[in-house]
């Protein structure tokens, strides 16, 4: 099988504009500025069954359906935050096929009628927004970007803009605030960006890997991508595997795939052989999957990770083996959400605060079950009440951690994490 | 001096980014660019930054407060961010850190005495696969440094040391 | 009209118009749903997460757009899974809301258990114990035992100042960030902020000076914790202990309603003085909100130069005598002058106090001249906005036109409101010969040169988008002020306006006609009155008897302190000693408005009543009784026992006060929102206004009277000489006035005396911003900063009055080095 988004690893130098070009480059971007109504953009990927990979799976055209036309101008914004603990997808593909992902925000731009698209970097991808403004000058050059693009009236242009230390800023109305040059706090939804999102105009926020499907998608039709994957979720992704793994790394396989197969075949096995014990397949923000020989032969695709009692998210996928304790993984979770709360919201800011001190004493105090009671009460106490996810997303270790794995937060778990090979 | 008078061809590509109503998005560019002095932003800059974009220096100092990579004092001239999250912690990050303050005798969060390094914790650096890996963040910019050992750590920063000896 | 739709909350059926949110609603129907970040005057944030609420909305079948009904025929509900905020959902038809449930209740019980994992406690010594929603809350609904181990909470400064006037506790902070919203959606000063994030997260203010903005207390009374204190109150008492007395804020035409809280206290000997001054709800003149000059500047009465016992000048040299002695010698002198009897007084005065004055001048047949530089009330009295008018309600539509005054230092309140009806969509023309904060928010500014305020008015009928936007608007209002303007110069301005609104039919109506930005709360009632400025005053006192009251004209201006050493005979009644009271013959000691009742007229020519809030000074008698009892030793009866019978007097005498009694203006109505009652998340204990909202003067447009306007007199223009500039004087809100130099907190405010040149007239003059130098205007010098300012011509000097320099219309100036400083 040949590769959809990762095309560098057939074929060598894509990053730059000759290569991409001989490879077909373009021409999808070109087919739908001048023979494609934008709508018409929007019904193929719609049909594709492409879904959103920042981790909320929302099905693409859709959203791009909900973009307000009374309202103008429009923009388009790429989500390349990727900040997610165990998330590493994106950054490979703009710094290896960075003129695919391009054509995927060109190609966006067009079927929502935007003449101006940001591209939204975690500020630690100062090189990685260097190199994309290196391609994006090279594609104004070539006429690819600019005014009356290929002859006609549409006119785009593609800016960067970096981040500058903030998971919360890969929430989408946090990002804006932030290319608005404020502080990267979310918004109240509704309304949500495709009526009031940048500069209080409709906008399509997403994820770089979305984008970069678009070419193939366009190029190759809905049901090419459609017979990929399975019914529920269409196509390829980009899996992150991280962890007590052998051989971590990006793989690009079909929804579908299983657990074993990813982490088996393709990642090479745990660790001195260890076995998994559990799975977090959306990095920090994840539930715990209690790991055994079932599990492992699940399929990895949005509507069957749901039924583990978890989330595919983002399809970072963490191995954890039978070396490493729950609560030394909650006490990293927990210590990152308390450091990327916004602090705009109260449960989120002093839930994440308190719990803290709680696995900080738990993990102190030989686990007495009072504060493990505890800290499962302030976790499910947060839950449904937070602004935004991030507030969520900090309960789901918590939660799931203490309630499936409760011998690891018992006096007597003096389990701690063994030296890596 | 004013960024638009020390910079302006780059404050003005910038300014160009964004719709001219709309200039206040320019900050955090902005002083990405005031931070090239020292690696770090003065409330003079602040002020600059405020009046180029006709917003309140308050309005700018928050933004400082809220990103990390911004930094209002003077630290090291490197700051060494090394990632200790999760996914890398599961691959020895932890241990990484430890031998690293032991070899340069500071604490996470503090100094070297000769002003060169600041060794910091930070969160997920998106290079899970490559731990123990660190970036370095100084007033150039940012650099990742990836599946890195002591040793190899330990060497770049005598090359850092040195090229500093020599910069003097 | 919106549409209406109808709702149930806690099974209360309501009708409210569409687009209302939630928490509104209930507030209608008498709940209130606990709120900390959300302020019905600014946005809906959704932050603090406190008014979660389960809210159903009936299911819609997609295909008819009909409701989708259950067994019993009732439309089927919809609830999300998560509690949803009060704050930022709007109502809609059929929704049924749960403000008590289990639930519900269990998500606020849950969010408050969180806010006090980061919270002190510290209600026993917190200046907002007792009026604290977040105490209250806590009383009602909160954990009676922390499950947070107080020894992880965090500890945090407790006394950093924002600035010099406010005080944080970061202890006590909740983070709702009304206080960062308030200062920049509604003040217009984006001075305060969020300094880092999270659990770190603090108020932080980094302007210089330090939280720079003239409406930096309200930040207090809307502050749901004892966050912020004011640097005059902190400490000062509890709100338990505190009495209120409805007023009248006497610092500028606004009027703005307000409240003084009073207390009996040792350390005053045992005298019941003044401790604090909050904000009364007015929705037509103040919302909730005053200025700091207002709310700080009380002190001037406890000063040490209050005046208690009356004197009379015997062998050279003032001594006390008795009331009736020196009523007697006073009435005695004006009896004898008769038509050379010269009434000079200030709009300081109450309309009864003026009233009175007036009367007396009549009676003697002499003349009542209102002290003062700015000209134009008696058209006003014509043309001035009809009944009804309400900034609040203006926005798309509306035009507002801002002439020769800088709101936000001369009627801070004013500047707020008209910002916002511009944010609200209405056009504002603000036409001024510098650059002003009101600026910012214009839709068009006119620059001209001074001197040319006429035509800049004229041109406003003229053919053009700013034509148009003033002769086609639906309302239109004028303000004109004085900057760099004197009495004749304002009074040449204020016949234009009065003449291009009367032309387009801007006047009878509310929301249309003219308003003076004038210096003092009641010129113009001392204007509706009969009081009437005199263009060369010196020439007008000399060898008159002159009743000076509420003024000091010896302390302004060295010229008339000879004009009146030159007049026959000098009474001086007055609050405090003044240079006027030095030189004059006899001395007649006042009651402070604080100390006894009246009526002020605003600038919008509202009436609205003050009460005494503090036991007056013994000696002391208020103005009118005093006016009284020396008329009756002339031989002149007046009213000298009640405040409200000398009002009803003037309602028979003066046709624009007729119909109106004390009664009237003591009337209120509900007002929205609603900020006090039983709750007080929104704020303070002392927003409601149970005393007054005021009555509206009529006007001759009003009355629809004929009357005709006069021609606009051509003013001479000054041409200074070659090596002089010409001085145009400017108002600032914190000068060297009595009542902000005598208020410790802002004297530091006012600043070095300053002068503002153009920067090729400094380069002219070889000075440069930051050094001092030496003014000389009209024989008085005194040395100066100066300051750049690019936005004026080039021929003239900006000096402020009331800042040491004599300056009452604009004049030649000279300008010399004095020293060299070092620039900053
Ligand atoms: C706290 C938080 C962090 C997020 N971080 C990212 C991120 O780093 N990258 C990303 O693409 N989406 C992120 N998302 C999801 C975005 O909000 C948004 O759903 C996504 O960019 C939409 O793009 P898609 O439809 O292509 O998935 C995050 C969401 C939340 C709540
Ligand atoms: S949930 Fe956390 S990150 Fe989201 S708004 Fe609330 S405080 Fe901010
Ligand atoms: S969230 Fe509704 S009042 Fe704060």
């Amino acid at each position: 099988m040949s590769y959809v988004l990762l095309r560098h690893r057939d074929i060598p130098d894509i990053n730059t504009l000759n290569v991409y070009k001989k490879n077909g480059g373009f021409e999808a971007f070109k087919k739908v500025v001048t023979k494609m109504k934008p709508g018409e953009v929007t019904d193929t990927v719609k049909a594709s069954g492409l879904r959103g990979r920042g981790g909320a799976g929302f099905p693409t055209g859709v959203k791009w359906s909900f973009i307000d036309n009374k309202i103008w101008p429009h923009y388009v914004v790429a989500n390349a935050d990727e900040s997610e603990p165990g998330t590493f997808k994106d950054r490979e593909i703009m710094e290896s096929n960075p003129f695919q992902f391009l054509e995927g925000v060109a190609i966006a731009s067009y079927a929502v009628g935007a003449n101006a698209a940001y591209v939204y970097l975690r500020g630690e991808f100062w090189q990685v927004a260097k190199f994309l403004d290196e391609k994006i000058a090279e594609m104004e050059e070539a006429g690819y970007l600019g005014e009356k693009l290929f002859g006609t009236d549409y006119s785009l242009h593609i800016y960067t803009h970096l981040g500058a230390g903030a998971y919360i800023c890969g929430e989408e109305t946090a990002m804006l605030e932030s290319i608005e040059g404020k502080r990267g706090m979310p918004r109240i939804r509704p309304p949500f960006p495709a009526v009031y999102g940048l500069y209080g105009k409709p906008t399509v926020v997403n994820n770089v890997e979305t984008l970069t499907n678009l070419p193939m998608i366009l190029a190759n039709g809905a049901d090419w991508y459609k017979n990929m994957g399975t019914p529920d979720s269409a196509g390829v992704k980009v899996f992150s595997l991280s962890g007590r793994i052998r051989k971590p790394g990006n793989y690009e396989l079909p929804f579908g795939t299983t657990f074993r197969q990813l982490i088996y075949e393709h990642g090479g096995g745990v660790l001195d052989g260890r076995p998994v014990k559990a799975i977090m397949p959306a990095g920090a923000s994840s539930s715990f999957i209690v790991a055994d020989e079932k599990v492992l032969d699940m399929q990895m695709d949005y509507a069957t990770v749901r039924t583990l009692g978890a989330d595919l998210g983002s399809a970072s996928v963490i191995v954890i083996d039978d070396t490493v304790s729950i609560d030394w993984i909650i006490n990293k979770t927990i210590h990152f959400f308390k450091h990327e709360s916004c602090g705009k919201c109260t449960p989120c800011r002093e839930g994440t605060y308190w719990m803290m001190h709680l696995i900080e004493d738990i993990r102190d105090d030989k686990h007495s079950t009072a504060n493990v009671d505890l800290l499962l009460n302030v976790a499910r106490q947060m839950q449904n009440k937070c602004l935004c996810p991030l507030g969520e997303f900090s309960t789901m270790a918590v939660v799931t951690g203490i309630e499936r794995f409760p011998q690891d937060f018992k006096e007597s778990n003096k389990q701690v994490l063994t030296e890596p090979a | 001096m004013s960024l638009a008078k020390k910079y302006p061809k780059e404050v003005k590509q910038i300014l160009a980014k964004y719709p001219p109503e709309h200039k206040r998005s320019a900050v955090m560019p902005l002083l990405y660019l005031a931070q090239r002095e020292g690696g770090y932003i003065t409330k003079e800059a602040m002020q600059d930054i405020a009046d180029t974009l006709e917003i309140s220096v308050t309005d700018v100092g928050a933004v400082v407060g809220f990103y990390t990579l911004y930094h209002d004092k003077k630290e090291g001239k490197y700051r060494m961010q090394v990632c200790t999250d999760l996914p890398c912690a599961l691959r020895g990050a932890d241990q990484f850190m430890e031998t690293l303050c032991a070899n340069l005798g500071i604490k996470v969060g503090e100094t070297t005495p000769d002003g060169l390094i600041t060794l910091e914790a930070v969160t997920c650096l998106a290079a899970c696969d490559k731990a123990p890996m660190f970036q370095i963040q100084s007033a150039e910019g940012i650099e990742y440094h990836e599946d890195m050992t002591v040793d190899k750590t330990m060497e770049l920063i005598e090359t850092l040391k040195k090229a500093n000896v020599e910069v003097k | 009209m919106t549409k209406q739709v109808t709702l149930t909350i806690d099974g209360k059926q309501v009708t409210v118009p569409d687009g209302m949110l939630v928490v509104d609603a209930a507030k209608e129907v008498g709940i209130d749903i606990p709120v900390f970040c959300y302020h019905p005057k600014m946005e809906p944030v959704g932050m603090c997460r406190q008014c979660l609420v389960e809210i159903g909305r009936p299911m819609m079948d997609r295909a008819t757009g009909k409701p989708i009904l259950d067994d019993k025929g009732a439309p089927k509900l919809q609830f999300l899974p998560k509690l949803e905020t009060a704050c930022t959902n709007p109502v809609s038809d059929g929704m049924v809301v749960y403000t008590q449930s289990e639930k519900a209740k269990a998500g606020q019980k849950a969010n408050l258990e969180f806010l006090l994992t980061s919270h002190p406690l510290d209600c026993p010594i917190c200046d907002k114990g007792g009026e604290c929603p977040l105490q209250n809350l806590t009383m009602a609904h909160g954990p009676g035992k922390s499950r947070f181990l107080y020894d992880e909470k965090m500890h945090l400064a407790k006394n950093v100042p924002l600035g010099d006037l406010i005080f944080l506790d970061q202890e006590r902070c909740i983070q709702c960030a009304r206080c960062i919203r308030f200062q920049d959606e509604v003040a217009g000063d984006a001075v305060l902020g969020f300094d880092e994030r999270g659990r770190s997260t603090q108020i932080v203010s980094l302007s210089d000076p330090g939280f720079d903005s003239v409406f930096s207390g309200n930040t207090t009374d809307i502050c749901p914790v004892g966050a912020l204190t004011t640097a005059d109150f902190r400490f000062g008492a509890r709100p338990w202990e505190l009495s209120s007395s409805a007023s009248i804020c006497s610092q500028c035409p606004v009027g703005c309603n307000i409240t003084f809280n009073t207390r009996r206290e040792a350390m005053s000997d045992g005298r019941i003085v003044i401790k604090r001054v909050m904000p009364r709800q007015n929705e037509e003149v103040n919302e909730i909100w005053i200025c700091d000059k207002g709310r700080f500047a009380y002190h001037y009465a406890e000063s040490e130069k209050r005046l208690s016992k009356p004197l009379v000048r015997k062998d050279g040299k003032l001594s006390r005598v008795s009331w009736d002695a020196a009523a007697r010698a006073a009435g005695e002198a004006i009896a004898k002058a008769k038509k050379d009897l010269v009434v000079l007084a200030s709009g300081r005065l109450s309309n009864e106090d003026l009233f009175n004055l007036k009367s007396l001048a009549d009676q003697m047949e002499g003349k009542a001249v209102l002290y003062t530089h700015m000209g134009g009330g008696d058209l006003v009295s014509l043309v001035g906005v009809g009944q009804g008018t309400n900034f609040g309600s203006m926005g798309e539509g509306s035009t507002i036109v801002v002439v020769a005054s800088d709101l936000y230092e001369e009627a801070p309140i004013w500047y707020l409101r008209v910002k916002q009806a511009a944010q609200r969509g209405a056009t504002l023309i603000v036409a001024n010969p510098r650059e002003t904060k009101l600026d910012r928010f214009a839709s068009f500014v006119i620059r001209y040169s001074y001197g040319d305020e006429v035509k800049t008015v004229h041109d406003l009928t003229k053919k053009g988008k700013i034509g148009d936007a003033f002769v086609k608007a639906e309302n239109a209002v004028i303000l004109f002020g004085s900057d760099g303007l004197g009495l004749d110069g304002s009074t040449a301005l204020a016949t234009a306006c009065a003449r291009v609104l009367s032309d387009t039919e801007h006047i009878g109506k509310p929301n249309n006609g003219l308003i003076g930005v004038w210096p003092r709360a009641n010129d113009q009632g001392a204007w509706e009155i009969g009081f009437r400025p005199e263009e060369n005053l010196a020439g007008a006192l000399k060898g008159k008897t002159v009743y000076v009251v509420g003024a000091d004209p010896a302390g302004d201006n060295p010229a008339l302190a000879k004009a009146l050493n030159g007049a026959e005979f000098v009474v001086a009644q007055d609050l405090l000693e003044t240079e006027t009271t030095k030189l004059a013959d006899i001395v007649l000691p006042v009651q402070a408005y604080t100390e006894r009742e009246g009526t002020f007229t605003s600038g919008e020519r509202r009436v609205q009543r003050f009460y005494p809030a503090v036991p007056a000074l013994d000696g002391t008698k208020p103005d009118f009784a005093v006016t009284s009892q020396v008329a009756k030793e002339a031989g002149v009866i007046l009213e000298g026992t009640s405040a409200s019978v000398v009002f009803d007097i003037m309602a028979e005498d003066v046709k624009s006060f007729a119909g109106l009694n004390y009664a009237r203006l003591a009337e209120v109505k509900p007002q929205w929102p609603i900020v006090g009652r039983g709750d007080l998340y929104y704020g303070g204990t002392t927003y409601e206004n149970k005393h007054g909202l005021g009555a509206w003067l009529s006007s001759a447009a009003g009355r629809s009277e004929k009357f005709t306007l006069p021609r606009v007199q051509k003013v001479e223009e000054l041409r200074p000489k070659e090596k002089k500039l010409l001085a145009v004087p400017v108002t600032k809100l914190y000068d060297r006035g009595v009542t902000v130099e005598s208020a410790k907190l802002l004297n530091q405010r006012i600043g070095e005396a300053f002068i503002a040149l153009h920067p090729s007239a400094a380069e002219q003059f070889g000075v440069e911003a930051g050094e001092r130098v030496k003014l000389s205007l009209d024989g008085v010098s005194e040395d100066v900063v100066v300051k750049i300012d690019e936005t004026i011509s080039t021929g003239v000097v900006l000096v402020p009055r009331s800042m040491g320099l004599p300056i009452s219309a604009p004049t030649e100036a000279s300008l010399k080095v004095a020293k060299k400083v070092a620039v900053r």
